[in-house]
């Protein structure tokens, strides 16, 4: 288990590593526009790395079949290019999306008919979590790290378990996974990230004003967090779905050797395959046990 | 200049002993504390040619974690017991207040005790823990079985004295009685922590350990003296393991090794399909006596499914209906055991200057450059599955903490 580092860096430096949904199959059907969706986050980028002159931003974009690096502000090559019309950021950074894209999209399956396909939240979690443990290796002088993730498409139970692995090593770490999330319904996985990481979950109303949204809740340091008050979690639903028929349940059955949750009472696990014996002995003990607790 | 300075120590002694002492160790100078704790000699080794050269850290590092997780994946798909009841029994007898390790030996143990704790919760947030202690011969309970880490740690940094003798077989005897009440999906273990050199004991120790076996115990010992006998037959019988601490850091890895899941047995704990509830949140703002405290509080709990009494934390047992009410990250804490990751291969520089291996420039978790300052290639790793190259550190920290390949996550399977 890596330990955390002692802060010894200024307070107010901070780390984002941006996480931008790229999904094709979401942005043809959404409300707002990829361009313009881009332009709000770019400016808020822009503004963070005025804020203060160490801040660093990374950007990862996730896609519908790979996720890669998009941008990272600390390295060399991105103030190299220099075009007139735009600043170096936008410019680096659009060409590299672009090339992002025309990778993904050759890569492309099939998309799942009547839904729309979730994108590879796991995998650019899982990358940006690499990221800043690098970033806490390189001494104990380091900006503060946190994770913002601009998502939009719906999630893939598929990812569950890995986005639960990537959440409890965010936790570990102390680094807080925020989320912004301009989709249709809310997002179970982020607002479940949020809650256990401490960070923040916001789903704008208005998508016009998505740039005011992200200046004022996610540009500030973590430090300053605590002298602000920022939209608080709104029922964070944590009940189990069985594994049987995806229903959400308030009570079930857990199997003792693979964990797997059933709504009704069964013979034989579906997932390990051992065989249920002594169910009913179950009940009593635990009573057994409450009588001689309120005994003693 | 040294000896004003020792003038000006000495005079200010007055203050308080403990000043004197941090200023003096055994009448070293200044510079010379600087040398005391590090000695960066010893970091050093000679290569082939007789030169000296600093000792690699991070290879070697890299060559023990890799050790480590060839014997882990052994067990990679090996049935693990999740759902333990452990007892930590810490030896409080008088060979616990030698000084060999710093300050002594109880105040460590106590220390390692409290960051196990920690990382037995965080692995396997669904089992219980109890506190046993050994003083004068005769076995206390600390704390009962509880899934409540802070409440484990205040009882342990409450008391600590020690005296008196050692008797293993009245902690064994007063384990296994608390050990024959739990539910019979639960794993049963103990792991003790033994300092003395020895064992005062009322009666046969070796009927108890036969009934320790009887009862499925799995018992494993970490001694911080030498090897004794009793103890090693005692792990032997029931299946646990028994190792001797050699220094602090050592120690820490023994104890931190319990916190994982061990190969389960599977006679030893019967499948069973156990209820489980799932709480909402209170709503904000709603006010109501809580069960675990008797007081009234406002929002911030969970409200039982079965008969709506309200809990401050998970995981936890109603205290009204006895119903275990977990939410569903507790459950996902756990699946990590169930789908562990293979580990990556090792891609020595021999092997890349195959064309495949030629363009891998960067590390796929992270970004560093997998080359040597020196544009060599130096040791990568990468994963079996989708072929992905990762650096040495990103290498153990997903394997350690994260439990993802990030290359396989990064690629959608057809």
């Amino acid at each position: 288990m890596a330990s955390v580092p002692s802060k010894l860096y200024a307070d107010d430096v901070s780390l984002l590593v941006a996480l931008v949904d790229v999904n094709p199959f979401f942005w043809t059907t959404a409300s707002f526009s990829f361009s313009q969706f881009l332009s709000h986050v770019f400016a808020f980028l822009n503004s963070l790395l005025l804020l203060n002159q160490l801040n660093q931003v990374v950007v990862i974009a996730t896609g519908y079949s790979s996720c890669d690096y998009i941008y990272d502000s600390s390295a060399a090559t991105s103030q190299s290019v220099v075009d007139a019309r735009m600043p170096a950021l936008y410019s680096n950074l659009l060409q590299n999306l672009g090339e992002f894209l025309a990778r993904d999209e050759k890569l492309g399956k099939e998309e799942s008919r009547g839904k729309i396909a979730s994108s590879l939240l796991s995998g650019s979690l899982s990358k940006a979590l690499c990221y800043i443990q690098r970033l806490f290796r390189s001494g104990p002088h380091h900006p503060q790290p946190r994770i913002l993730c601009l998502h939009g498409s719906p999630d893939g139970p598929e990812q569950y378990v890995a986005v639960m692995n990537a959440i409890f090593s965010a936790q570990r770490s102390m680094v807080p996974i925020d989320s912004c999330f301009v989709g249709a319904h809310n997002s179970a996985f982020l607002q479940q990230a949020s809650y256990i990481t401490g960070g923040v979950y916001v789903k704008p109303q208005h998508l016009d004003g998505l740039f005011q949204y992200l200046v004022t809740v996610f540009a500030t340091d973590l430090h300053s967090r605590s002298f602000l008050q920022l939209p608080r979690p709104a029922g964070v639903d944590f009940r189990a779905s069985c594994f049987c028929h995806k229903m959400t349940i308030d009570m079930g059955y857990i199997c003792s050797v693979c964990l797997s949750i059933f709504c009704k009472h069964r013979k034989k696990c579906s997932t390990c395959g051992s065989v249920f014996g002594q169910a009913q002995s179950d009940d009593s003990t635990t009573s057994d046990r409450k009588r001689k607790a309120a005994e003693t | 200049m040294n000896n004003g300075g020792k003038r000006r120590l000495r005079e200010n002694g007055d203050r308080g002993d403990d000043d004197d002492d941090d200023m003096e160790e055994d009448g070293l100078e200044a510079w010379e504390r600087t040398y005391a704790d590090e000695r960066s000699w010893e970091a050093l080794q000679e290569d082939e040619s007789g030169f000296l050269r600093p000792i690699d850290n991070k290879a070697v590092h890299h060559a023990q974690y890799r050790r480590r997780l060839q014997s882990l994946s052994a067990t990679a798909r090996i049935q693990k017991g999740l759902i333990r009841f452990l007892f930590v029994v810490v030896d409080l007898s008088k060979a616990a207040a030698e000084m060999d390790y710093r300050p002594s030996r109880m105040v460590m143990i106590a220390k390692q005790v409290e960051a196990f704790i920690r990382e037995f919760f965080d692995q396997n947030p669904l089992s219980q823990i109890g506190l046993v202690t050994i003083k004068d011969g005769v076995a206390h309970s600390l704390t009962e079985l509880g899934g409540s880490p802070e409440s484990h740690i205040k009882a342990l940094m409450g008391k600590l004295e020690c005296s008196g003798d050692g008797s293993l077989q009245n902690a064994l005897e007063l384990v296994q009685g608390y050990l024959d009440q739990i539910p019979s999906y639960g794993h049963r273990e103990v792991l003790i922590l033994y300092s003395a050199l020895s064992t005062c004991d009322p009666g046969d120790i070796m009927q108890t350990i036969q009934k320790c076996k009887k009862s499925k115990i799995r018992c494993s010992v970490i001694g911080l003296s030498a090897e004794m006998y009793i103890c090693k037959h005692l792990c032997q019988e029931t299946g646990g393991s028994y190792s001797i601490a050699l220094d602090e850091a050592h120690l820490k890895d023994l104890i931190l090794e319990h916190a994982p899941p061990p190969p389960a047995i599977a006679e030893f704990a019967v499948a069973n399909l156990i209820k489980m509830g799932f709480p909402q949140r209170a709503a904000e703002g709603s006010i109501s006596i809580c069960s675990c405290h008797k007081e009234a509080k406002i929002g911030e709990g969970y409200i039982c499914p079965r008969c709506k009494a309200r809990v401050c934390e998970l995981p936890t047992e109603c205290r009204v209906c006895g119903l275990t009410l977990v939410s569903s990250p507790h459950l996902a804490r756990s699946y990590h055991h169930l789908f562990p990751i293979a580990p990556f291969d090792e891609v020595p520089p021999s092997r890349q200057f195959e064309p495949h291996h030629r363009l891998q420039k960067t590390c796929f978790g992270c970004q560093q450059s997998l080359r040597n300052p020196s544009n060599k290639f130096s040791l990568y790793v990468e994963c079996p599955k989708c072929k992905q190259p990762f650096c040495l550190d990103c290498d153990i920290y997903i394997h350690e903490s994260l439990h993802n390949c990030p290359g396989c996550e990064s690629f959608r399977p057809s």
